[in-house]
């Protein structure tokens, strides 16, 4: 039995090192590219809304705490305890996405979505308003490379709003059993693993959040 | 010749009623089964079925090449062909092949365990695996696709009209599968092993599988992140690998090579494995330097992972780094030395015997060896700039890939043959194959090592006619080799009705699998087994007998 609980948790923790090298792939591109197009990069950043990132941010972080008081609800058998801890959780995952989805529209709104709809020009001829904060022009070849960024940023939390989906998608199910009386018998590796995943797609937002909005914000 | 063959008597002899492929019947019970071995016989029918549609597409190749002229299909058809040729042989027969038939199989009765440890993960491999052949052979019959297996950017994000995106998912999808392969292996060769199975007791087939999965592990998940960028950039138009929006296709041969780098070593190690059994078994004697060929594997992998951008010397890569990669590239010459220099040390003074599995295995010595040194001109940069893209390189890892692993794995199934069926395969013509596949091969490849050193550029239907001669000698030896492939096809299928009956131990081999009934329980052993003898204890094994003797007589 502990043989077991020992032997998915391993497995889990291999699973997550294959989703560090998954997200690592892109972690290199951003740090190349953010080498080469320094100038558009910290545009690019300061076109992301901070106040609904760092809205995210804290909501993932309850989720995250909320998750963890699952597990030990789950481990001490307290079955309202760990219903209650799923359903915050699930609750605060739709609020990252809905957050998110949020910020895509205003993406889609400004024409900032890569592809063929995207558009540079807010970054040749900023607004007056951006101007008055500070925000210099770029030249046109510059403003062009803030594709690449926004085409990382898409791809990024792109990734990212996949995780939390899949992760959505399973914590339902696991909620479903909970409700019915599950996981008050002691096999709780499910539940176990379900957090480590969930803290993993927390820590890679945790490193998403500072590379996509914050370090060039005191430019 | 002398034999180490020994089998019970035929007359009185009968396969084992209760076995784990008479345990359930019907068809739902191998769609639904967790028993790794019922699963790796499941792969074994898939990946061979994959390998005769990449051979018939290596035929159609090798046929268009008989005549300089692009005759038999125009150049974008050969582009196709050769596409997914590569596709196919890569990723649906070359990543699976041992690891997931003779690895699924073996692995677990290796370690001392009733299965992998997780059987549900397995059989979903299983159906990712099938998922993703599906969906490639899919892109194949609706217009198959142009860009080489690398899917090099820009040509499949921008330039190709054919099927990428289909192709890409399905690739991406069969690298789940293998991922889940790699890491059961891993968690199961950690917790699961039998008590007394230290880690140094593991046979080295365990050990060199248990290096591929760790390379599994850490680089498929890139690879798969790629191929996601490259559809995404297909389909709504990113621009992570787009030059005209500041992207960099180079990048994209990072990230595809950091893992089809690495992928090379995940279809040759379990290979490597094989031969350390075979060689072991039939020269009766412990693999000389057990620990360093052991630790070899393991420094395979590691090294594997930092040699990537020696296949981009030529694409714009810094000097300084391509002088770097060159030097760490020699560096993976010396585990890979190790092995081989080992084997033959095992050889030595050995009581060796010719059954069928060690032919194969020394053809595997010889090829490997010559794919693994033209891979040293290959990664010296000067002479990789005039080598490479051309036919040089085309024979250069089909002498590792076909030559190397494709005889190892041949060696494998025959080797194993008896204890997954129970029954023998025919031994003469067996080894007549192993010779046939021996000349057909040479005969097909080391023209082409010519060719390339004459300057033949490879990917292209049509050459000049001086290259004819060289062309039709590697086209007649195709057809050897594939003779060679098609007869153990025909007396495998037969040998399961009409081979002899071949009892627990034929090769008086002395890894545990040998040990236990042939075809195995579906639980493996009945008792967890205690193991207190080294690997490859040839004079424990006779004792044993001794001691069955002494008490049955």
């Amino acid at each position: 039995m502990e043989q077991q609980t020992e032997t998915t948790s391993f497995g889990m923790w291999l699973f997550l090192l294959t989703e560090i090298m998954f997200f690592g792939g892109l972690f290199t591109a951003y740090l190349i590219y953010r080498n080469w197009y320094y100038p558009a990069f910290v545009a690019g950043s300061h076109t992301l809304n901070i106040f609904e990132g760092s809205l995210n941010t804290l909501v993932l972080i309850t989720s995250s705490f909320t998750m963890a008081m699952g597990v030990w609800c789950a481990e001490t058998k307290r079955h309202k305890g760990l219903v209650w801890s799923l359903i915050a959780t699930l609750i605060l995952g739709l609020g990252f996405l809905g957050i998110k989805a949020d910020e895509y529209h205003e993406k889609y709104v400004l024409h900032h979505i890569p592809g063929s709809t995207f558009s540079p020009q807010g970054f040749i001829h900023p607004s007056a308003e951006a101007i008055k904060e500070g925000e210099k022009p770029l030249a046109p070849d510059m403003a062009a490379k803030t594709e690449v960024y926004f085409s990382l940023y898409f791809a990024m939390t792109g990734m990212h709003a996949l995780h939390m989906i899949i992760g959505i998608a399973l914590l339902c199910g696991m909620l479903a059993k909970a409700v019915r009386g599950g996981y008050m018998d002691g096999h709780i590796a499910f539940v176990e693993n379900f957090g480590l995943y969930w803290h993993f797609v927390d820590i890679v937002w945790i490193f998403l959040f500072p590379l996509l909005y914050l370090i060039s914000r005191h430019q | 010749m002398s034999t180490i063959l020994s089998l019970p008597d035929q007359t009185t002899a009968r396969v084992p009623k209760r076995n784990y492929l008479t345990n359930e019947n019907g068809l739902l019970s191998w769609l639904l089964t967790g028993d790794h071995k019922r699963i790796a016989i499941l792969y074994l029918i898939s990946i061979t079925f994959f390998f005769f549609i990449g051979g018939s597409l290596a035929g159609l190749i090798r046929l268009e090449l008989l005549t300089p002229q692009s005759d038999l299909m125009a150049s974008d058809t050969y582009n196709k062909v050769f596409t997914m040729h590569g596709v196919v042989m890569v990723f649906l027969f070359l990543v699976p092949s041992v690891p997931a038939t003779l690895g699924n199989f073996l692995i677990p009765i290796m370690v001392g365990a009733k299965d992998l440890a997780f059987p549900k993960i397995n059989l979903l491999s299983w159906y990712l695996y099938m998922a993703a052949g599906v969906m490639t052979l899919t892109a194949m019959i609706t217009g198959g696709v142009d860009t080489g297996w690398t899917f090099t950017t820009p040509m499949s994000t921008h330039f190709s009209n054919t099927n990428v995106v289909t192709t890409g998912l399905g690739v991406f999808i069969a690298g789940f599968s293998s991922i889940f392969t790699g890491l059961n292996f891993i968690v199961t060769i950690h917790k699961m092993r039998a008590p007394g199975m230290t880690w140094f007791k593991l046979p080295l087939f365990v050990w060199s599988n248990y290096a591929a999965s760790i390379l599994m592990v850490l680089g498929t998940p890139v690879l798969a992140i790629t191929l996601v960028l490259v559809v995404l950039e297909r389909t709504i138009g990113i621009g992570v690998f787009d030059p005209t929006k500041g992207g960099d296709p180079i990048l994209f041969q990072h990230l595809f090579w950091f893992y089809s780098h690495p992928a090379v070593y995940i279809m040759i190690l379990p290979g490597m494995g094989v031969i350390s059994e075979v060689i072991s078994t039939f020269s009766r004697k412990r693999v000389f330097g057990y620990t360093a060929v052991a630790f070899s594997s393991v420094a395979i992998a590691v090294f594997g992972f930092f040699v990537w951008a020696h296949h981009m010397f030529i694409m714009g890569v810094s000097n300084y780094a391509v002088l770097v990669f060159s030097l760490l590239t020699m560096l993976v010459a010396v585990p890979t030395a190790i092995k081989i220099f080992n084997w033959a040390f095992t050889l030595y003074k050995g009581s060796i015997t010719f059954e069928t599995p060690m032919l194969y295995a020394f053809g595997f010595m010889g090829l490997l060896t010559i794919g693994g040194l033209t891979g040293v001109f290959l990664g010296a940069s000067g002479t990789d700039i005039h080598l490479t893209e051309t036919y040089f390189i085309v024979a250069h890892f089909h002498f590792v890939m076909v030559g190397g692993m494709l005889m190892a794995f041949l060696s494998g199934v025959h080797f194993w043959w008896p204890k997954m069926t129970g029954r023998m395969y025919p031994e003469k013509l067996s080894q007549l194959a192993a010779v046939v596949t021996f000349i057909g091969f040479n005969f097909t490849f080391f023209p082409q090592f010519l060719l390339g050193m004459l300057g033949m550029p490879r990917r292209y239907a049509a050459y000049p006619p001086e290259f004819q001669v060289l062309n039709v000698f590697s086209t007649a030896g195709a057809t050897i080799l594939g003779v060679g492939y098609l007869l153990p096809m025909i007396y495998l299928i037969w040998s399961l009705k009409y081979g002899a009956v071949a009892g627990n131990n034929p090769w008086q081999a002395t890894g545990l699998e040998w040990q236990i009934q042939s075809p195995p329980l579906t639980e493996n052993f009945t008792t967890i087994p205690v193991v207190t003898q080294d690997v490859y204890d040839y004079e424990w094994l006779e004792r044993q007998k001794e001691h069955e003797v002494t008490h049955v007589g």
